[in-house]
């Protein structure tokens, strides 16, 4: 299973906004929390999100400790053309998740 | 000679040094636990992202419950009123939880392909609290709105 789930419309008029729904599984870990032995657990963050559309970047995100486990995002984007939409994030040590969606636009 | 029996590495001396250093560090907050941010940290943290420019109040709406039972994760969705086209459109948006040990929560850079200045996304609330979202457009202007939250269960 992917870590990271995304919902694109598959298709969708030239010019329509569209709704897209992300969400990712991950711990989120802010570096504040203690275990039971009182040691602090190291902070582990995805810090930024991007989604392209056709390779411009058309919704970017930075992320802090704020932000909760597991990440649920949506936003809009205009349907210019028929394409590929990636979505990428990347956690505090450079390691990306990715995920990919197409779209035909009409 | 009692430069030769003397132990090697750390000392007596080196090791309550060491540990004073240590007490002066957590002191300053290194390893102290999370306090919460000071309204000075959250009014300096939304002037570096609002580029200096007075937050006026309007266009921005903020959408939180009332009373969150769960503070690790509690629905936010803001919009901005803006055409959003090339000419004049939101740049970015900037959501801080003044409340929290970091009070930036996340930071989102749009333009004219978003169509729309909306978004969703969950966030963590340490306690009761205001939430603050400020718009930047793409004149420079910043807008803003504010809005509080009681939380039954802290969440950071």
């Amino acid at each position: 299973m992917s870590a990271a789930q995304v919902r694109v419309p598959a298709q969708a008029k030239k010019g329509e906004v569209i709704e897209i729904k992300t969400r990712v599984t991950h711990d989120m870990e802010t570096g504040l929390r203690k275990d039971e032995k009182g040691k602090a657990i190291p902070r582990l963050m995805l810090k930024s999100f991007v989604c392209k559309y056709n390779g411009t970047p058309v919704f970017e995100a930075d992320f802090d400790t704020s932000v909760s486990a597991n990440p649920m995002m949506t936003f809009f984007t205009v349907a210019t053309e028929s394409g590929k939409l990636e979505f990428t994030w990347t956690d505090d040590n450079g390691v990306q998740i990715k995920e990919e969606a197409s779209i035909s636009v009409s | 000679m009692s430069r030769d029996k003397k132990t090697p590495g750390i000392g007596r001396r080196e090791m309550l040094l060491a540990s004073a250093a240590l007490l002066a560090f957590s002191k300053l907050g290194g390893l102290s636990s999370p306090a919460q941010a000071t309204p000075a940290d959250v009014a300096e943290a939304v002037k570096k992202l609002a580029g200096n420019a007075a937050v006026k109040p309007g266009k921005v709406t903020l959408d939180l419950p009332e009373i969150a039972e769960n503070g690790a994760t509690v629905p936010l969705k803001v919009s901005v009123e803006s055409p959003m086209s090339d000419k004049d459109h939101v740049k970015a948006i900037h959501i801080f939880a003044e409340g929290n040990p970091r009070p930036t929560v996340l930071s989102v850079k749009i333009g004219p392909r978003a169509g729309k200045a909306e978004f969703s996304i969950r966030i963590r609330l340490a306690q009761t609290q205001n939430v603050q979202a400020v718009a930047v457009m793409n004149d420079g202007q910043a807008f803003g709105a504010k809005k509080e939250v009681k939380v039954t269960a802290g969440g950071c």
